[in-house]
């Protein structure tokens, strides 16, 4: 098994590659306008680092978000593109689970990512393999009482939500990411693994469908808030 | 090069609200394949960019694959990628900047983030062969308004003026709405206007006579939007083939009077039209008209080659690899305003 593993959802733009058992390379840089210029360098480089092929690869794993949509579209992008070129099937995980699955916490605490707008994307475990509650958009002081919360979400209304409450880790890692997308892969029927992957139509745009989400999924996007825009009335006249 | 030995050339078009697949061989079309999401931005009145940048991500899969189908190809004949790096909506820019990269980076084959007004102009070849160098090319969209002067559309390309304002497109739709036409008001417009006059109504010329090669469709815009309101408070019915026809009329009139006027200005005897507003039916007529007039060859690709596609920015890519130009390295950006002078990033 060789997974490579990609999430653009938050401001850290994340590559990794996992044989099924360990991280084997991984690159994370911090540039919440430049997901576009850096994510397929970043593939290249873990390539590049493990001495692998993309022709090795078995599955490609992106953050599904919720996150900026703009950021988020490129890594869901590029694992789908690559993923054709390669031959195996692209996957997506919520990235919030996956910033869970990292902190590697027993008992039941928050995600929260940075939604702009003065929200936050957040979910509740109740440990690090389970989510409880969301993917959800809200406002910081929103949020469920007491647990503690992790996720750049935390840090940024720390005075909000109680400075005592933030924890590690800030950041979905793609080595995270790819290290859950290997735990549920193994395992999997090749019947199993193209249900899991394949796209249906429309898109993931209401909380109700979101929260239903398995873990492994397929590889599109969590967007929680529908597209600005206004059904434009009569025009308007151009004389007093 | 010639023949079968050149390369195919996936070209990837995101600029706007199609997602436009197109595959090349050389100056041969294989497969031009859009999907569009104009549909759900016809409420809207306009295109609305996140609606716009989602699609593209639902699109693009599929429609790189039928397009494949379509050619009878399959990844690994691709021997090129090549994607609109702008101008264009940056987010919509975006999605089809990701999808180069990682074909390319899957493939192992070069990539070219090229210019989209001159991904316009270097579609005529498809369908008409070599450019002749120089040429004036006028692109009228939606999205742009621009006069150009083409010594090499590989690379150099010279912009000679643009709107200063609405591009004409937009002018279209935003009569068409004071009309009570749908959206895109393009093809409404043409089809009302062959029933009214193009001279029943005097409307105004913008910049007709100022000695630049620049537009203006505001006033225009504003001037039609007055008049009707003018009728409708009088209680008037509005004549609407006859001020769609007299719009339009001002509109071709100032397209085309500059255009000639590039060319003589440039001693350059070849005209060719894009983008969208190209499928204007007047526009085609007047600018023959005209062409024919001053012995200036003119050529218009077909319909489906005006509308943003994507065997455009294929066409592109193949003149730039004829060319010997550098590919593109895959930390290039999306640039929405990219300017004209950048063929390729
Ligand atoms: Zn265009």
């Amino acid at each position: 098994m060789l997974v490579l593993a990609l999430d653009t959802a938050t401001p850290a733009v994340t590559a990794a590659l996992h044989d099924g058992a360990r991280v084997l390379a991984e690159s994370t840089t911090v540039d919440a306008r430049r997901h576009g210029e850096l994510l397929a360098p970043a593939v290249e480089r873990v390539l590049r680092e493990c001495d692998a092929s993309l022709r090795d690869v078995t599955a490609v794993v992106a953050g599904a978000g919720p996150g900026p949509y703009t950021g988020l579209r490129v890594g869901l992008m590029t694992a789908s593109a690559l993923a054709a070129t390669v031959g195996v099937h692209a996957y997506g995980i919520c990235t919030l689970d996956a910033i869970a699955f990292a902190s590697g916490r027993t008992e039941p605490f928050l995600v929260a990512t940075d939604a702009r707008r003065k929200e936050v994307f957040w979910a509740r475990y109740g440990d690090a393999r389970t989510r409880l509650d969301g993917p959800r958009v809200d406002r910081p002081h929103d949020l469920p009482g007491e647990l503690p919360v992790i996720g750049a979400g935390a840090r940024i209304y720390a005075e909000t939500i109680g400075p005592d409450r933030v924890a590690d880790p800030e950041y979905p890692s793609a080595g995270a990411l790819a290290a859950l997308a290997a735990e549920h892969l193994a395992g999997l029927t090749p019947e199993r693994a193209a249900e899991l992957a394949r796209v249906p139509d429309g898109r993931i745009d209401s909380v109700e469908q979101a929260i239903e989400l398995a873990v492994l999924g397929p590889a599109r996007p969590i967007y929680l808030r529908r597209p600005d825009a206004q059904i434009p009335g009569a025009p308007k006249k151009v004389t007093a | 090069m010639s023949g079968r030995d050149e390369p195919i050339v996936l070209g990837i078009e995101t600029s706007c609200d199609e997602t436009g697949i197109g595959l090349v061989r050389g100056h041969t079309l294989l497969a031009n394949t859009i999907a569009s999401s104009m549909e759900e931005h016809a409420r809207f009145g306009g295109v609305v960019p996140e609606v716009a940048s989602r699609a593209h991500l639902e699109a693009m899969a599929p429609t790189v694959e039928s397009a494949l189908a379509k050619a009878g190809l399959r990844f690994s004949d691709i021997d090129a990628v090549a994607v609109t790096a702008g101008p264009g909506l940056a987010g919509a820019l975006l999605v089809g900047v990701a999808a180069a990269k990682a074909y390319s980076l899957g493939l192992g084959v070069p990539l070219y983030g090229v210019n989209h007004l001159a991904a316009h102009v270097a579609v005529d070849q498809l369908e008409h062969g070599p450019l002749p160098k120089p040429s004036i090319a006028l692109l009228v969209s939606g999205g742009h308004s621009s006069l150009l002067l083409v010594p090499d559309v590989a690379q150099d390309v010279i912009s000679l003026g643009s709107t200063v304002d609405d591009a004409a497109g937009e002018a279209f739709d935003k009569v068409a709405r004071v009309l009570g036409l749908p959206f895109p008001g393009g093809p409404h417009i043409d089809r009302s206007a062959t029933s009214g006059s193009g001279t029943a109504i005097a409307f105004p010329r913008g910049k007709y006579d100022d000695g630049t090669f620049d537009f203006s469709f505001s006033g225009l815009k504003t001037a039609v939007a007055r008049w009707v309101e003018a009728r409708t408070a009088a209680g008037e019915t509005i004549p609407v083939a006859d001020v769609a026809a007299s719009f339009q009329e001002a509109v071709v009139d100032v397209l085309t009077r500059k255009a000639l006027q590039a060319c003589r200005r440039y001693d350059v005897k070849d005209l060719l039209i894009g983008g969208g507003v190209a499928a204007n039916s007047r526009l085609r007529a007047l600018a023959q008209e005209r062409c024919d007039a001053a012995g200036v060859r003119l050529r218009v690709p077909r319909p489906g080659l005006c509308t943003d596609n994507g065997a455009m920015v294929a066409a592109l890519g193949s003149e730039l690899i004829a060319a010997g130009i550098q590919p593109s390295t895959l930390d290039i950006p999306a640039d929405s305003s990219l300017p004209i002078t950048t063929v390729n990033v």
